[in-house]
């Protein structure tokens, strides 16, 4: 019976025909609003495709096939996009300028997903280049702390890759976890290029050391934390959990929110 | 989709009634094409009946003054439109059976990464045997363990006790099971 309803669940995931959506607007005579556009981009992440529309950027996807992009797009955000030649100018130095982790203006068009998908990518997006934070961080931050699971699937389902960092949020017990756009290998690719000492974390966690104080103020972050980072080797001491921190007379630090305040 | 999906649509349905609408039908598509199909069983007809109950959802909405548009629980009002769509065009004509679209396209991420999502062919299969229950039955297991709702959403919906829907559901599933090893003994 299990096996069955499963199945049946599965049924519930069959997607309407392409198109859909523009035949029934047009039945009701609504001019669809949106109207997405295309670019190959090369990153440091590799060649990359873009859409973008009057929103903001409304996927990426690693570069395949003639023809490829368009067809996954229109599964799946269940519209047309059409390919342009190059990045508008303003876009493409908002697009490098955030992959290089200094400029955050850039927007995103994330209506096409649930309000819980939208609240783990923007909050994902806040995520600074250089640093990683856990599932269970991510769903306390929008007020969803036993959603942990959930935010994992909302993020292997990330529209926007690459630009919404899903590549940093990893496990709290130091693994990478799971990594959508090639597996975890890539994702300690990507986060060993930015600046995260993966193997670094693993140890960390392995000696079950959760977060990372300093004698000196005080306030214990999260490992990646940048003031963390700051916190001199003879300074720094290694806390276990919230209970061995505050006991400690440790306050969390404001900037990571290590723990719920 | 959940309650706060629907409080956001509904809030953009009252302040925008187009803008509103179109990020309904995005926001739904796939769900009631998905209950369309599953009460159908033929790709034709579901996309006729999803359309159709757009354009009454569309035509309705038009009628309802503001006040009445914001307090919509909109999963259950849709799937209480396709259903009366799916009833009356049943009533019409007695649906053929039509072999299903080889290509009728299944999500390929929606579902997760932990688990292979069934075959094309196997949903087919599922698709059409669902669609052979008898209909009080079908409604029942199709909201209940398709479109995932509550017994409590479903008896609303159906206007049936809580009891009535649990015995329906449970029914349809017993059904299901037996020729679905049939099917599979068969082949």
């Amino acid at each position: 019976m299990e096996l069955l309803e499963t199945d049946l669940r599965d049924l519930g995931q069959v997607r309407a025909p392409d198109g859909f959506v523009e035949r029934v607007l047009a039945a009701v005579g609504i001019a669809p609003r949106v109207s997405d556009t295309y670019a190959e981009v090369e990153t440091s992440f590799g060649v990359v495709h873009v859409a973008w529309n009057s929103e903001g950027i409304s996927a990426v996807r690693r570069a395949g096939p003639a023809g490829e992009f368009e067809r996954w797009f229109t599964s799946r955000l269940g519209r047309p996009v059409a390919r342009v030649d190059v990045l508008p100018d303003r876009l493409a130095r908002q697009v490098s300028g955030a992959i290089a982790g200094l400029d955050r203006r850039l927007r995103f068009d994330l209506s096409s997903l649930g309000p819980f998908e939208q609240d783990v990518l923007r909050k994902t997006a806040e995520i600074p280049r250089g640093e990683v934070r856990s599932y269970a961080w991510v769903a306390r931050e929008i007020g969803r702390p036993r959603a942990v699971r959930a935010v994992g699937s909302a993020l292997g389902n990330n529209p926007i890759p690459y630009l919404i960092p899903c590549h940093r949020v990893v496990r709290s017990d130091g693994a990478l976890g799971e990594y959508s756009s090639g597996g975890t290998r890539a994702k300690r690719a990507i986060l060993e290029q930015e600046g995260v000492d993966a193997g670094w974390l693993e140890i960390l966690a392995s000696n079950g050391a959760r977060y990372i104080g300093s004698r000196t103020t005080h306030v214990f972050c999260v490992p990646t934390c940048s003031h963390a980072r700051r916190i001199k080797a003879p300074n720094r001491v290694f806390l276990r959990d919230e209970r061995e921190a505050r006991g400690g007379g440790y306050r969390p630090c404001s900037r990571c929110r290590p723990v719920a305040s | 989709m959940g309650a706060e999906r629907d409080e956001d649509l509904t809030r953009a349905l009252a302040a925008d009634p187009v803008g509103g609408f179109e990020s309904m039908v995005y926001a739904y598509q796939h769900r009631l094409y998905a209950f369309s199909l599953a009460m159908s069983g033929e790709p034709m007809d579901a996309e006729e009946i999803a359309q159709d109950t757009f354009m009454r959802a569309h035509a309705a909405l038009s009628r309802y003054p503001r006040e009445r548009i914001a307090v919509l629980r909109l999963n259950a009002w849709l799937h209480q439109i396709a259903l009366n769509v799916f009833r009356n065009r049943a009533r019409k004509r007695k649906l053929r059976v039509v072999p299903l679209d080889p290509d009728l396209p299944v999500a390929d991420s929606a579902a997760g990464p932990e688990r292979q999502v069934l075959s094309r062919a196997a949903l087919r299969e599922l698709a059409n045997l669902v669609s052979g229950l008898p209909e009080h039955q079908r409604a029942a297991v199709v909201l209940r363990c398709v479109q995932g709702m509550t017994y409590a959403e479903v008896a609303t919906l159906l206007g049936q006790p809580e009891g009535t829907i649990k015995a329906s559901v449970h029914r349809g599933l017993q059904t299901l099971k037996r020729r679905a090893g049939a099917l599979s003994e068969v082949s």
